[in-house]
């Protein structure tokens, strides 16, 4: 039997997230991060200009990709304890704690969550750092780090491509075309390239719009 | 026996027309009861005394512990009700483990301290609970901001010092600790120094029984956890303090 729901509009009836394609590489002096800005519900694009950089206090920020409900829900938890602590305190956080916090959230609730999520940003303890929670709740600390639909395009480019201790000019580079040919190739991932620097400076956010998108090998 | 509080003082929910609360002041009475302890917070760590009271020869030394360990990095001494003051650790344990998983971060000392304020602040409130009968001396020492000591008393006030006294014999403890200069001493100084305000100074011979030291530490050497003081350097001490009282005679 013909079922016009079933055909047609199933799409609209799926869970909204965010396939997409993430980054955050540590420099010398701090981290930059960047990401695509397609939300996506099945085939149709909820959002094609999303801001997938939240701040989660001054100067750290986290990546989200998977489910968008359950990746918002854990942020605003991470960045209401960081400020509690903070004034608790007396002192900023560090992003490791920050981390550690969020994957305190991810493994504890791991049957519920589909979450995944790059924490990074700067502290004078250990200057600019990138943590790494993927699925299951387990954190790692990497130099780089990808995620998202869109990052398994990158695994070759970045292992060629990254050097420790870039400057800001070299690892911006490195982030807005490894985000560029993530969008090109990717499905899930789509629209403009946004990009936040953070050191001890502060944050500087900056986007780079769809037709000023370097094309690669493209006829 | 009629007190000045009498009529106002049977619940800590009842304040006296002059603005006191009498429950919580007698819970410091029962701390006053208690034998002495000091803290000192010197150059390169902080100290705990405790003179402890012998109250029979059949008691194994070194038992009823009045110096607890929170994590690794901060020590509790205690005076007043020793139980009461177990049951405000197993809180600071709580919270010191719960902060870790959470953060990954040892629970800085002044969090801890204000934290363990507000949980002895809540037994000031109701009817049905009382006020816990001991002061607390909280301790510990971090490379970078150096040594710290807090005191809690029984009406949840937290203060930070230099040097602190809690129990029968603060009130002279407090007057040769004054005399001290904290800021140069080290540790190994300050187990001498405590050891004669306890022994000389608050321990009266004639009156009490035998007296045995407990003392604790978190210091540079002891790379910032909470240990005890070895019984050898204890030893020494005490006889330190011997041989200064032969020099005075």
């Amino acid at each position: 039997m013909f079922n016009f729901e079933k055909e047609f509009l199933s799409d609209l009836n799926k869970e909204v997230k965010t396939g997409t394609t993430v980054m955050a590489v540590t420099f010398k002096g701090g981290v930059i991060i960047a990401a695509d800005s397609r939300t996506s519900s099945g085939s149709y694009a909820v959002n094609r200009v999303t801001d997938k950089l939240t701040p989660v206090h001054d100067q750290i920020y986290c990546l989200r990709s998977g489910s968008a409900a359950d990746t918002q829900i854990i942020s605003s938890y991470v960045s209401y304890y960081t400020n509690m602590f903070s004034i608790e305190e007396g002192s900023k956080p560090t992003v490791k704690k920050a981390a550690h916090m969020f994957r305190e959230f991810l493994y504890q609730n791991k049957q519920y969550l589909h979450a995944a999520i790059i924490c990074a940003g700067w502290d004078p303890i250990e200057g600019g750092s990138v943590y790494s929670l993927p699925l299951g709740g387990s954190i790692v600390k990497q130099p780089f780090a990808t995620g998202g639909s869109g990052s398994t395009y990158l695994y070759g480019y970045c292992d060629m491509n990254f050097k420790e201790n870039m400057t800001e000019e070299e690892a911006e580079k490195f982030v807005t075309y490894g985000i560029t040919e993530a969008i090109a190739r990717d499905g899930g991932s789509g629209g403009i390239v946004r990009k936040a620097i953070i050191d001890k400076n502060g944050v500087r956010r900056k986007t780079v719009y769809g037709n000023k998108l370097k094309k690669f090998w493209e006829k | 026996m009629s007190g000045i509080g009498t009529g106002y003082d049977l619940y800590p929910t009842t304040f006296s027309p002059d603005g006191r609360i009498f429950q919580v002041e007698y819970a410091h009475k029962a701390v006053e009861n208690s034998s002495t302890a000091i803290g000192l917070c010197c150059k390169d760590g902080v100290v705990f005394g405790i003179e402890k009271i012998i109250l029979s020869k059949m008691l194994v030394e070194g038992t009823n512990r009045r110096v607890f360990s929170v994590g690794e990095h901060i020590g509790i001494a205690t005076a007043g009700l020793t139980a009461d003051g177990r049951r405000i650790v197993q809180n600071a344990r709580q919270e010191a483990k719960n902060y870790e998983n959470f953060t990954s971060d040892i629970i800085p000392i002044h969090v801890l301290t204000e934290r363990l304020s507000i949980y002895v602040q809540v037994f000031t409130l109701y009817n049905y609970i009382r006020p816990f009968g001991c002061s607390l001396m909280i301790g510990s020492y971090d490379e970078e901001k150096g040594p710290s000591l807090y005191c809690i008393e029984p009406d949840s006030v937290a203060l930070g010092f230099y040097g602190c006294a809690i129990g029968k014999g603060k009130q002279e403890a407090k007057t040769e600790i004054s005399k001290l200069k904290l800021s140069e001493m080290t540790c190994k100084d300050a187990v001498k120094e405590i050891a004669k305000i306890l022994i000389k100074t608050v321990h009266d011979e004639t009156k009490e029984k035998e007296m045995e030291l407990e003392m604790s530490w978190i210091c540079k050497e002891t790379k910032g956890k909470h240990k005890l003081v070895p019984k050898k350097l204890i030893e020494e001490a005490v006889e330190w303090v011997k041989g200064q009282e032969n020099e005075e005679d």
